[in-house]
């Protein structure tokens, strides 16, 4: 069922939302958060809702969306309601806010949130520097950003790095979970031999990609190289060196990879590219701060990026001139 | 040395990090039968699927049947395409299809285990299973003793060092204390207790687990959780299907033993039991075997028991024949399909309190719940008119449809005059989460591979079990035919008279 209140403000959608379960008993199941997506007015907006319900039918939830319209109009405030099966598990409030409002989501998305219940404010596309600083950021316990959405992934993820606050999480890390836990894995079995160096190729504008060899760098105390690759999709490879041989992840078609490990056979695994609603439903399986992906981000500058592709490696001459730059 | 390895990538604080099980395979015997193909293959994909089965797992079926690898990997596929939680993916069935492989023989057929060993060491090479491998005995208890030798012949059940072998078996654990003490000696000489694992499947379901969650992580239910303020304590499990085409397992062992025995036996133990020290599984598994020392059956039987045998009528809009009349079992069967005991827990906690344990098949309706029924408030100060329909608090686990909490109490009915009546306030898993939440044989099977016990009986569990037990299956074989009950009912009279007789009722689930 989907209502439309233009022209509104929060106190009628509030009533509008109470009416509603008393009339039908529509969802009145227990919401264990409130979902707060700050997005703009556009089309990719619906994909996000999507997401959200899809994660919704894990851990029920409120999802108000902020859809930010034009800043030069009057101002005004639309509302959507959307219960039953036009939300999933959810009930989803679509705001829309024009003029001098869209700058103030925060002052709508007060009245509506759940009271007790946890906050957690999801920016699908462009987030601001500081999510915590953010007015809606503020509000939440959890602030989950995604920095391959970003115009420049590398730069999002470095202003990250700054901005990092408790609570913050982006979903260029949720992506690495399985990459994580294979290597994980693969550490797990004999011989427990220590590590010595690693390398990471993936695209080069891939967040994941840095992501990884930063908490590889991070967790190993090893210098971990960083490599464009020159095809695949995200992340395309992972290496590490050990003494008895490296243990080897390859994923050139960003769907199926490939294992290979000393002592062992070469062992396929699928390692598909994760859709943003699996993502969302991992990142709000946990609402604490997660104090690994902090440290992987600020693990961000140990990497050794190398120049250009694998193949094209620089002379030695040239090499020993980068590393006398980076050292000063 | 391993001890004090720690790997680098793992970290207590890195929650996201699921644990995958090291390289292994899974033996299935029995692979063709439906509990293997409805739940077992279906498991194991969505494991896969969620990417917790470990690069390489292999799957090996065992039966009779003349199949090649390829014809085992269709049955597979058709059980995952219909059976799976999880959306079905190509890349994901991909690798697990690579892994399957048949061996085709008998469970006396020496040639036929020869060739698994040879099957599953040209696993260990082609798919790197590591020689770790767990075998999975989805078979009638009869056979136990001869695959386990078989397996035992073969060099299958000794593993070398740094390798694992486990075996699974499934209930029934015996039919008696003697028979299991028997079934548990055949299995114990070819594999020690840490590699058995009974899979009792109702201790992976999300809503037992939560038993525990909800008693000790909160400060607001364990204070009353004893004799001073429980009246006593119903477990229910009710099926409303019949026994139409089960009466190889099921005639001659009845519901007592099908279902009382394990299952709600240890529903018992979850929710008398105190608390663990820590939630280690030595931990809580000593203090379920002790709670299980301590229950004892209530007598004489004649009036604390109750058993019954479903006839035929009308259920759910369809017209379903009697026990005696399904094919199978015997026209003059006295196998019990209800069955209903009264038992104490001889404790300080539990002093005095009955414990109810009722199951049966064709009942009113599927359902599966625990409920804590409390003593009225020593004193109302409200004249008896207005509390007339206020009935006990009561605090209920909904393990199965609809999981979820639900507490009773009184509340006023809106007007003029103080009127109190009984209101439920409710806890739900919500429909839609349980579309999520794991099947328990993939919590199980993804334990037993792990090789994390907690939640498995134990040995001890299973026998303490059947000690509760067996005074009232004695005393039920001396006291003629169980008593008949219409099918879509909620049991025979006499299980209303075992309540009755102490002022107390069934709830209706």
């Amino acid at each position: 069922m989907i209502i439309d209140l233009p022209a509104t403000t929060t106190s009628q959608v509030n009533s509008k939302l109470v009416h509603l379960r008393e009339q039908g008993g529509v969802n009145t199941i227990g919401r264990v958060l409130t979902l707060v997506i700050v997005t703009d007015d556009s089309e990719k907006t619906e994909d996000v809702i999507d997401a959200a319900n899809h994660a919704s039918r894990e851990h029920p939830c409120r999802v108000i969306v902020v859809a930010r319209g034009a800043k030069k109009a009057a101002p005004r405030l639309d509302a959507q309601i959307r219960v039953g099966g036009d939300a999933g598990a959810s009930e989803v409030v679509v705001l829309r806010l024009y003029g001098p409002l869209a700058t103030e989501g925060a002052s709508c998305v007060v009245p509506l949130l759940l009271p007790d219940a946890p906050i957690v404010a999801w920016w699908p596309f462009e987030a601001p520097a500081s999510p915590e600083q953010d007015p809606i950021g503020q509000l939440a316990t959890r602030r989950i950003t995604d920095a391959a959405s970003e115009r420049n992934p590398i730069k999002a993820l470095e202003a990250r790095a700054k901005a990092y606050a408790p609570g913050d999480t982006d979903l260029a890390w949720t992506r690495l979970t399985l990459w994580r836990a294979l290597l994980s894995a693969a550490l797990d079995l004999p011989p427990h031999e220590k590590v010595t160096a690693a390398t990471v190729s993936g695209e080069s504008d891939s967040p994941s990609a840095d992501l990884l060899a930063a908490w590889l760098a991070a967790r190993l105390r090893v210098p971990v190289k960083r490599l464009k690759a020159k095809s695949g999709q995200g992340i395309v490879s992972v290496v590490l060196e050990r003494r008895s041989g490296p243990i080897e992840i390859n994923r050139p078609d960003g769907a199926v990879g490939s294992l290979s490990q000393p002592g062992q056979p070469e062992r396929r695994v699928a390692l598909g590219r994760r859709p943003v609603r699996d993502c969302i439903a991992e990142e709000l399986r946990r609402l604490d701060p997660d104090e690994i992906y902090e440290l992987g981000l600020k693990a961000l500058g140990k990497i050794d990026r190398g120049r250009g592709p694998v193949a094209s490696r620089k002379p030695a001459a040239a090499r020993k001139k980068d590393k006398a730059e980076a050292t000063s | 040395m391993t001890r004090t390895w720690q790997n680098p990538l793992r970290d207590p604080r890195d929650k996201r990090l699921p644990v995958i099980a090291g390289p292994c395979g899974l033996v299935i015997f029995g692979v063709t039968g439906d509990l293997s193909r409805k739940k077992l293959m279906p498991a194991i994909y969505d494991l896969a699927n969620r990417g917790l089965l470990p690069p390489g797992f292999s799957l090996v079926g065992f039966a009779r049947r003349d199949w090649a690898d390829e014809d085992f990997g269709q049955v597979v596929y058709e059980a995952v395409k219909e059976h799976a939680r999880t959306p079905f993916r190509q890349e994901v069935w991909d690798q697990l299809a690579e892994g399957c492989r048949f061996v085709q023989g008998a469970f006396d057929d020496d040639q036929a285990f020869d060739n698994l060993v040879t099957t599953i060491e040209d696993l260990d090479k082609v798919r790197g299973t590591s020689g770790n491998h767990a075998f999975y005995l989805s078979i009638p208890p009869a056979a136990f003793p001869t695959v386990v030798k078989q397996l035992a012949r073969t060099g299958l059940a000794a593993p070398t060092p740094n390798q694992w072998r486990r075996v699974v078996i499934e209930k029934p654990f015996g039919h008696d204390l003697t028979s299991a003490k028997q079934l548990n000696k055949i299995v114990n000489e070819v594999f020690p207790e840490e590699s058995v694992f009974r899979i009792d499947h109702y201790l992976g379901k999300e809503t037992v687990q939560n038993i525990l969650a909800l008693r000790f992580a909160n400060q607001l239910f364990e204070p009353i959780w004893n004799a001073n303020y429980v009246d006593h304590v119903q477990i229910t499990m009710a099926e409303d299907i019949g026994l139409g085409g089960r009466a190889g397992y099921y005639d001659g062992i009845g519901a007592a033993r099908d279902v009382i025995q394990n299952h709600l036996l240890q529903l018992l133990a979850l929710v008398a039991m105190e608390e663990p020290v820590s939630f280690d599984p030595k931990a809580v598994r000593a203090e379920k075997v002790k709670i299980l020392t301590a229950t004892k059956p209530v007598g004489p039987f004649a009036e604390t028991t109750a058993r019954g045998q479903y006839t035929g009528g009308w259920q759910g809009g369809q017209k379903v024949p009697g026990l005696l009349q399904e094919g199978g079992f015997a026209k003059d069967s006295i196998t019990e399909t209800f069955a209903a005991i009264e038992l104490g827990v001889d404790t300080r906690r539990w002093a005095g309190v009955p414990f109810y344990l009722r199951t049966g098949k064709r009942l009113g309706r599927r359902v599966t719940e625990l409920a804590v029924v409390f003593k009225r408030a020593p004193h109302l100060p409200f004249d008896d008119t207005s509390t007339e329909e206020l009935g006990q608090n009561a605090l209920v686990f909904r393990v199965q449809p609809d999981e979820g909490v639900t507490m009773r109490f009184g509340s006023k009915v809106p007007g003029s005059t103080m009127e109190v009546r009984d209101v439920n306030m409710d806890f739900s898993y919500g429909h839609s989460f349980t579309e999520s939440s794991p099947e328990a044989y993939e919590r199980l099977i993804l334990d037993m591979l792990l090789g994390e016990p907690s939640l498995f009986p134990t040995n001890d569990e299973v026998e303490l079990s059947w000690e509760i037990l067996d005074p009232i299956l004695k005393a039920w074989t001396q006291s003629g035919r169980p008593e008949p009950y219409l099918a879509g009912t909620w049991g025979p009279s006499s299980a209303d008279r075992m309540l009755s007789r102490t002022g107390r009722h069934w709830r209706r689930p």
